[in-house]
């Protein structure tokens, strides 16, 4: 008898509160994440859904579904020399800013962890460009910084070393416009990823290098073998939001060339945000601006896979 | 002693190269201190000069005395834009990461899966989406349609379902104790303990809304609706352009910004190393 009493009165009730729908608990779930929930739904699932459909649609001017078009605004895009120039324009961005970036900030990760007095300094400085946007940093960079002219500071401090005055932006033989896109985006970011690698460095446990000293390691061999491996996971996550940071590349382009609605470009430098810039919001084609972003982001999801494939693959510990 | 001092001399090209690296780092703020305080003619001139001669604080009028470019109420939206955009988004963020991570109700992790998968997509592509949608609602040139889309942020929930996976479970079971309900605990207890988390994402968020460029230039297209940053870019491309006052814009634009990396960098420092950390 008592254990019959007692099995009900110890395990029972949690299964029969499981069974039984906790209103209170549904309520209030549905009370914490129903901002989020309706916000993402209006704002990603309708909006995406939206412009998918007007995507085949000849929506020039307007975005209402009804002049169905089939698979024509992709097959224009596709065949477009300015939007296939713009995915070689992002390509030639990412291979340079991808890597140097990367460098850089475990570079700079290394040298202000080794460092010991000062570090909060030094690390303040390398992070506060962070504070600043892309359109300032533009402004500076274009008016001032690589304005061409002889007082612009990169010919100035080409003069010391004897070289001529050089019209970076508008210069495309070669084209050294690559010079102020990419040491402006460094300035900007830099400071990010290497605080990410900070807090990885930080993580290592000293004995590591403890046992590598009593094994004779060189300081090279150490970061070789010590530092880099523990580093992999942020290693990984870094080279991930590098490269979707500089897919999504927009501001700086449109403020160093004056691209955009009116503006002529001097270099042929549009990536590929600022075409669908153009083709959405300049010539109002909701339809190839539709096509264009789901291009794009097949284009960056695949990317983004393939990459976690070839950096992680099999280097799981 | 030369034990001791043998190990510092080795030290020294690091402070050295630490140095050089920062004055290159600070070279950018420093151009535009001396070209905000130039005359029109100074900087324009084909030499170069290290310092503004005479100082010439007449830009900072100039700036917001232009009639084409209304900088002061750029300035007040921008302001807006970021001082409700960071504190109800990261409410929000707490509240449905909160909800994911501690109250177990059926549907629970398509809730999740919804939110996630919304993280897959490239989130400035989904300007042209987020304009059909936010125009059809009549949000083109307005403020709310700047601030609506950026308050529900599917990075800032997982961060914060992380954060509550770990919070300490007895100060949830001693506000049931004493009778408070699911919301009743999360207002009382987990928000108020949850300050830390709040700092570094709202900071972030602010930072991120303060300077963002491309959906404000999107929607907001009257110049009465303009951020600061489109009023900058608008000044930069204008035809022709007062360089000092620009400058100047400039320097007003990040201000705010620098001083509040200054003050609460330990939390932009924290709220970095979760964003970019966390999978």
């Amino acid at each position: 008898m008592t254990a019959l009493l007692e099995a009900p009165a110890v395990s029972p009730p949690v299964k029969k509160r499981r069974r039984r729908r906790d209103w209170r608990a549904i309520g209030a779930f549905a009370v914490l994440t129903g901002p989020v929930v309706l916000g993402l739904g209006l704002f990603k699932y309708v909006a995406i859904g939206w412009s998918f459909l007007l995507s085949f649609n000849d929506a020039r001017g307007t975005i209402t579904i009804g002049h169905w078009i089939g698979f024509d605004n992709y097959a224009f895009l596709l065949g477009d020399d300015a939007f296939l120039t713009s995915l070689s324009t992002i390509a030639i961005f990412t291979v340079f800013i991808v890597p140097i970036t990367f460098v850089a900030s475990l570079g700079l990760a290394v040298l202000i962890n080794s460092i010991k007095r000062g570090k909060a300094f030094f690390r303040t400085v390398f992070l506060v460009p962070a504070a600043v946007s892309y359109v300032v940093a533009a402004l500076v960079w274009k008016m001032a910084l690589f304005n061409g002219l002889p007082s612009g500071v990169a010919n100035v401090l080409g003069g010391l070393f004897g070289a001529d005055p050089v019209p970076w932006l508008s210069e495309t033989s070669p084209p050294v416009y690559w010079v102020a896109v990419v040491t402006l985006r460094l300035w900007l970011q830099v400071g990010l990823y290497m605080i990410l690698f900070l807090a990885g460095l930080q993580a290592i446990s000293p004995s590591l290098y403890e046992a590598g000293e009593l094994d004779g390691t060189s300081k090279w061999q150490a970061f070789r073998y010590i530092t880099l491996p523990q580093l992999r996971n942020t290693s990984v996550a870094v080279l991930l939001l590098i490269l979707i940071a500089a897919f999504q590349a927009f501001d700086e382009f449109y403020n160093l060339f004056g691209t955009g609605l009116s503006g002529t470009a001097t270099a042929p430098v549009k990536p590929p945000l600022v075409y669908l810039y153009d083709s959405a919001l300049g010539d109002q084609n909701y339809g190839v601006g539709s096509a264009g972003a789901f291009l794009l982001t097949v284009l960056i999801v695949v990317i983004t896979l393939l990459q976690g494939r070839f950096v992680g693959f099999g280097k799981k510990d | 002693m030369a034990v001791l001092a043998a190990p510092r001399v080795r030290k020294v090209p690091k402070y050295v190269l630490a140095s050089v690296l920062s004055l290159i780092f600070l070279l950018p703020f420093y151009i535009m201190v001396r070209n905000a305080l130039m005359t029109r003619q100074q900087v324009s001139s084909p030499d170069w000069s290290w310092l503004p001669d005479p100082l010439s604080w007449v830009n900072f009028g100039d700036l917001f005395a232009d009639a084409s470019v209304p900088m002061a109420h750029a300035l007040w939206n921008s302001f807006l834009v970021a001082i409700v955009t960071a504190p109800l988004g990261t409410l929000f963020g707490s509240m449905a990461g909160y909800a994911l991570a501690r109250i177990h109700v059926p549907g629970r992790r398509f809730v999740f899966t919804y939110v996630l998968v919304t993280l897959m997509i490239p989130q400035s592509v989904t300007f042209v989406p987020t304009f059909v949608v936010v125009g059809s609602l009549g949000g083109v040139n307005t403020e709310w349609g700047i601030i609506a889309p950026n308050l529900f942020s599917a990075f800032t929930v997982i961060l914060f379902r992380n954060f509550y996976l770990r919070f300490p479970a007895e100060i949830e079971e001693a506000g049931r104790l004493d009778g408070l309900g699911y919301l009743g605990v999360y207002r009382r207890l987990v928000l108020p303990n949850s300050g830390s988390m709040i700092a570094s994402l709202g900071a972030l968020m602010f930072i991120e809304s303060w300077n963002a460029f491309l959906w404000p230039l999107v929607i907001g297209q009257d110049p009465s609706s303009w951020t600061a940053q489109i009023a900058l870019s608008t000044f930069l491309t204008a035809q022709s352009v007062n360089l000092p006052a620009l400058f100047a814009g400039a320097l007003v634009t990040i201000a705010p910004l620098v001083a509040m990396f200054l003050v609460a960098q330990r939390f932009i420092v924290s709220g970095i190393a979760a964003s970019g950390l966390k999978e």
